[in-house]
Order: structure tokens, then C-alpha cells, then sequence
């Protein structure tokens, strides 16, 4: 925060710079990334660490990430939502009937897809603000309603089975296509690999062909994220709004439009993972986003939210989310047994959670 | 106990026409019934204090003021029109800023982010529109050190701050933005000797710039101190309003304690109630 013409006081020992930083929700995320980072520089084959190994595990890093970042602004404005693993099912449903089923153009299903997931996170919101029961209850509920669908609905647009294939071909040399599918920056890659500053297979090609569009989304959604937080009116009130409702509206915080703002965003993210994963794969299924709220929520907590509501951070969310691809991905470059990764989910999820209350206490010096 | 002459009283402000008038105001919560059928104005440049015991209904009333509840029965007008609060926020939209009795704070956020909660002040226009992060900070160490408290920095939490200190940022920022009312539901229960006297000199000063203060407190000097106007509320109705030298202290404190007399248990306290 900016302090600058405001006089220092003599009661306020000069704070080091580890003190300070150790205040920040995002700290213990990156802390994270270093530790992975560290574990498997040691060992991991060093293919790891190559663009390409980077890109190998920044993809489902990034497709756990956009939920997390979803999750995480939820959490920060003091709500949970369980059923954004099941909407990216429900959405990758809505978009491929949009696109197979009735054969609409991007410019029309995309938008379409994230108007219904908005739609639902919008009941969602409303159920829980006009009851008052606990976003988990509501949402948990919305869970296994979104599977549910997702499996009848592809029973009905596929006529008896729960997968719907033919995205591919449905939306082959649409215009909006490349900005949600395949990589992006193609002929940069070209002229790095020419150059030769970018590894190549044996024809020339380089070895990676771009960046995939899901890693921009994802370092978009993060940024963006965090400047709303940090730097607007709107991102002063989710995080009073999760810090305590009632003070937030006797204050003049709008909590009722914040949270189910926050409802929408978190199911549009949902849909945005479908709409890219559905486009990558060329089909969609009913096991799409499976267990994925869960991930989305621990990718958070790594990321220095409050299960309270009230305090976090999207840049955690995103390194939470990093951490996560590292390892599941990071594996296959060890010895080590695949079946450790929720070992270590349940260990990195505890760890978290513990430092995160001591964090808090530290910042509301809480007696 | 002396009339408490510290602060010159405007003139008799019953000629002005009220700011915000509540006429009937009934509250029911369920079965509940916390205020039965209360009348209550402001006019622009007075104090007027509501007094009363605990539960009275004090603080239901100023929250129907607030636009925190809805009254389940009566009309509230300002300036002579009939308003419909359906949030705090339309209320301090109209010019009604609360000091409420449980503050309205998040402890885990910064003071200055406290102090402009829902009112944020912008610079930058279009997508660029963004918090003006270093006004906020020092109009918040600003408006503290006018109220006689030093903050160690803007960015402290809330939660850090002592209870006292916490109750003046919310005064701070209540003052800050009662453009027309100011309501305060027991603003100086926490404060220090010093605080309390800069709490009772700002009521005084932002009267004098025509700022109607509805003021509610348990002590009677302070009330006395700075009252132009007091209404006594018990159980749920008005016992009535007695304008400024209409009373005696020993009277107001007789009503304040619900009508009950008091002087028995003063006298065996040595008359230090
Ligand atoms: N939300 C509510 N639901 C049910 N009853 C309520 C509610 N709010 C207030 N009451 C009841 O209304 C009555 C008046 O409460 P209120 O808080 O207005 O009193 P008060 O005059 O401010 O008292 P104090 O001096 O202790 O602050 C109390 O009996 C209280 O139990
Ligand atoms: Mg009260």
C-alpha cells in the first residue's frame, strides 16, 4: 500500500521486509511453487525443465487454474461453490449441443455456454442469499443436479450415449476458434526455432508449436483478477463482503450484487474451462470437471484464502493451481509412484490451511 | 449535577423544517414487537438526543433511520418527501451517514479501506477507473488525527485496533460522509477522556455547518453537553421530547431509566450515577 506523505510512527518497530511479506495471503503459495520447484529440479528428469516440460505441466495447471481463480474471488466474498467441477460438465454439454446439435457459429455458442452457467451460478447466489443456508449445503446440492443433467442431456443429444463427439469438425475455420483452442504465437515459435533459440525435432519444426491459449487465459484471469481485488471499489467490497456481510451493507456495500456477482464469475469459469477443453478434445463427456470443485477450493487454500471469507488472493490461486500441475505432471518425470499425488494433496491441503490461521492471526493480531 | 455550558447552542432551531421526519414507526421482528408507534425529526443545525434504557429500542429506530431495516409500519420523510429506503445505501445516498453500535467494521481489513467501504474514491476513467489508493490513506490518518487519535498507518488492520480507536474511525467516517444527518448509537462508550470531548466538539461543529446529529447515549452529561432536543424512548414508544432548558438532569435522567426512579439507588451511591 501506498504510505508515502504520511509521517512514520515512533510506535511501529521498522517491519523487515520478511515480516511484511509474510502478511501478503500469496506468500505461502509461492513458497510452494519454490519447495516443487526445488523437489523436483533434484528428482525429476531434467526434461522437466525444458520449455516443453514446462508447457507439459502448465496446461492442466491452467485449466485447474481459471476454476481457482474462479473459486478463490468466491471465497474471498466469504461463499464455496462445489458444483464448478460438475457445471464445466453441464457447459461442455450446452456447448456441444450449441455447436453439433444445432450447429451455431462461436460468435454464438460461446456466449451462449457462459450465459447459462452464469444463469445458474446466479440461482445459486439467489438460493443462498434469500435463505441464508450455507453455500455449501446449496452448491453441494447443485453438485450431483449438474452431473445428473450432464448425463440425460448427452443421453438425449447423442441418442443413448454420454459422450458427444463431432466438436471438431462442427467448429473447423470458425474465426473465434483459435483464441480458445490450440496454441497461440505459432509463427513466433517458427522464427525462435529458425533462430534457434527454441529446441526442434529433426525437420526444423520447433518442439513446441506455441503456447496454448489455456495458459493465456490463465495468466489473463489472474491478472485481471488481482487488479480488481487490489485496485478497485468493486474489490474493496468482496473482500468486505466475506469479511462480514452485515457490516459490510450497514457500510453501503452492495453484498447482495457482489456475492451473486461472484456466483456468475465462478460458474463462468467453469464454462470457459469446457469451452476449451471440450474444443481441444473435439468432444464432451459426462465426466468432464470430475472432482475438480475440490481441487479448485485446495488450489485456493494453498493460495492464502480463508475458508471465512474475507482475505486471499487470486495470485495465490494461480500458484496454488501451479503447484498443483507440477506435481501430478511432475511425477511421471520421477521414480516415484503416481498414487503419492493425494498424498500429497491431503499433506500440502493441511499444511496450508495451518499456516493460513496463523497468518490471519499475525495480520488481525487477534488476542 | 450542573448544566454543562461548554458548547454554545444555536438558536431555537423549531422554526426550521426537519431534514428527515419519522412518523409512527413500527418494528416487528416475528412475534417481536421492537418499536410500537415512534415520532422522531431532525432539523438541519440540532442534536437531538434519543435516550433510553437497554432494549428500549434505540438502536431499531436509528437502523429504520439507516435504512438497515424496513419499519413495518409508518412513514419516513426527507424534506418532505416520502422515502423508501431499501438499503444502507440508499440512505446514505440521501445524505445519512451511522456511526452503528457495533461499529460496522471488518477486522481483517486496513483502516483505510474500512474508512471508505462501499464509497470508494476513484481516479482514472473507463476500464481504468481504479481506487485512489493514496487519498484514501491519507484522508483516513487525516480525519483520525482531527479526532485526537494517531494512527500507526493507514494499512493496519482493524482488528489490531483498540476498541476505542476502532469506535473513532467509525465516527471518522461517519462524520466524514453525514453530509445532512449525522447518527451516532453510543459513539463514545469505548472512548478515552480526551477522544470523548473531541467526539462531543465535533457533534457541536458539524451542527454549526447545519448537519442534523441524532445522538444517542446512556450518560447524561454527555447528552446535556451537546443536546439541543430529547426524546426518550421506552419499550418500544416516545415518552416525549423536552427541548434544552425545558428540563432538569435529575428529570431526564428519571426518564431515561424508563421512567423509574432512580434517586433511592443514587442516594445510596453517593449520587454518583
Ligand atoms: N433482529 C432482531 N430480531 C428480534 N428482536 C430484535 C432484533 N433487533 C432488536 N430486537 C429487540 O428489540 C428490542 C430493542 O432493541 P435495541 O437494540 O433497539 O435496543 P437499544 O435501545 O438500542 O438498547 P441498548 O441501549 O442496549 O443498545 C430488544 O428487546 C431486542 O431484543
Ligand atoms: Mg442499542
Amino acid at each position: 500500500m501506498d504510505t508515502t506523505g504520511i509521517i512514520p510512527d515512533e510506535r511501529l518497530k521498522r517491519e523487515g521486509i520478511g515480516a511484511r511479506l509474510i502478511k501478503r495471503p500469496e506468500l505461502g503459495a509461492i513458497a510452494g511453487v519454490i519447495l516443487v520447484t526445488v523437489f523436483f529440479a533434484i528428482t525429476a528428469d531434467s526434461s522437466m525443465f525444458t520449455l516443453s516440460g514446462i508447457m507439459n505441466f502448465m496446461t492442466p495447471a491452467a485449466q485447474l487454474g481459471i476454476l481457482a481463480i474462479g473459486a478463490a474471488m468466491l471465497m474471498i466474498g466469504g461463499e464455496f461453490d462445489l458444483s464448478i467441477g460438475s457445471m464445466v460438465a453441464f457447459a461442455g454439454l450446452i456447448f456441444g449441443a450449441c455447436t453439433v446439435t444445432f450447429g451455431l457459429p462461436l460468435i454464438l455458442a460461446i456466449p451462449l455456454t457462459l450465459a447459462v452457467a452464469a444463469g445458474i451460478g446466479a440461482v445459486n447466489g439467489t438460493i443462498v442469499l434469500k435463505t441464508g443456508l450455507p453455500s455449501f449445503i446449496v452448491t453441494l446440492a447443485f453438485l450431483f443436479v449438474l452431473r445428473g443433467a450432464s448425463l440425460v442431456g448427452l443421453k438425449l443429444a447423442s441418442g443413448g450415449s454420454t459422450q458427444l463427439r463431432g466438436v471438431r469438425d462442427a467448429v473447423e475455420g470458425d474465426w473465434l476458434a483459435p483464441f480458445f483452442s490450440g496454441d497461440a504465437f505459432g509463427p513466433l515459435f517458427l522464427w525462435l526455432a529458425e533462430a534457434g533459440l527454441v529446441e526442434t525435432f529433426k525437420n526444423g519444426r520447433p518442439k513446441i508449436p506455441g503456447i496454448p491459449v489455456e495458459i493465456l487465459w490463465f495468466i489473463g484471469l489472474a491478472l485481471v483478477a488481482t487488479y480488481v481485488l487490489l485496485r478497485t471499489p468493486q474489490g474493496n467490497w468482496v473482500f468486505a463482503s466475506g469479511g462480514d456481510r452485515t457490516a459490510a451493507s450497514n457500510s453501503g456495500v452492495p453484498v447482495r450484487k457482489v456475492k451473486i456477482s461472484l456466483f456468475m464469475f465462478a460458474a463462468m469459469c467453469g464454462a470457459l474451462v469446457a469451452i476449451i477443453t471440450v474444443m481441444d478434445s473435439g468432444s464432451t463427456d459426462a465426466r468432464r470437471g470430475f472432482m475438480k470443485e475440490f481441487e479448485a477450493i485446495i488450489a485456493a487454500v494453498i493460495g492464502g484464502c480463508l475458508l471465512t471469507g474475507g482475505y486471499g488472493s487470486a495470485i495465490g490461486a494461480f500458484f496454488g493451481a501451479i503447484i498443483f500441475g507440477m506435481v501430478t505432471i511432475g511425477l511421471t518425470y520421477t521414480n516415484f509412484d503416481q498414487d503419492w499425488f493425494q498424498i500429497f494433496l491431503g499433506g500440502m491441503l493441511l499444511i496450508a490451511v495451518l499456516f493460513n490461521n496463523y497468518i490471519r492471526k499475525q495480520v488481525t493480531g487477534e488476542r | 449535577m450542573t448544566h454543562d455550558t461548554t458548547f454554545h447552542h444555536g438558536d431555537p432551531v423549531a422554526q426550521t423544517q426537519p431534514i428527515v421526519e419519522m412518523r409512527d414507526i413500527e418494528k416487528h421482528f416475528g412475534n417481536i414487537i421492537a418499536l410500537a408507534g415512534v415520532s422522531f425529526d431532525v432539523r438541519p443545525g440540532e442534536c437531538h438526543c434519543l435516550l433510553g434504557d437497554n432494549g428500549a429500542g434505540k438502536s431499531t429506530f436509528i437502523k429504520t433511520m439507516s435504512g438497515v431495516h424496513k419499519p413495518t409500519h409508518g412513514t419516513i420523510t426527507i424534506d418532505g418527501k416520502p422515502m423508501d429506503f431499501s438499503s444502507p445505501r440508499d440512505a446514505m445516498e440521501a445524505g445519512i451517514a451511522t456511526v452503528f453500535q457495533d461499529l460496522a467494521m471488518i477486522p481483517l481489513m486496513s483502516v483505510a479501506r474500512n474508512f471508505f467501504m462501499g464509497r470508494e474514491p476513484t481516479i482514472g476513467k473507463g476500464p481504468l477507473k481504479r481506487m485512489d489508493t493514496a487519498a484514501m490513506n491519507e484522508a483516513a490518518v487525516e480525519e483520525m488525527r482531527k479526532m485526537g487519535i494517531n494512527l500507526r498507518g493507514p494499512d493496519q488492520a482493524v482488528g489490531t485496533l483498540s476498541g476505542g480507536e476502532r469506535q473513532t474511525v467509525a465516527i471518522a467516517r461517519a462524520v466524514f460522509f453525514g453530509a445532512r444527518v449525522l447518527i451516532l448509537d453510543e459513539p463514545t462508550s469505548a472512548l478515552g477522556v480526551r477522544q470523548t470531548s473531541n467526539v462531543l466538539a465535533t457533534i457541536d461543529r458539524v451542527r454549526k455547518q447545519g448537519v442534523g446529529v441524532v445522538f444517542i447515549s446512556h450518560n447524561v452529561r454527555h447528552a446535556l453537553a451537546v443536546g439541543d432536543r430529547f426524546t426518550v424512548l421506552n419499550r418500544g414508544k416516545t415518552l416525549g421530547t423536552a427541548t434544552r432548558g425545558e428540563i432538569t438532569p435529575e428529570a431526564l435522567q428519571d426518564l431515561m431509566a424508563g421512567g423509574q426512579e432512580i434517586a433511592q439507588l443514587e442516594g445510596s451511591l453517593g449520587g454518583t450515577v
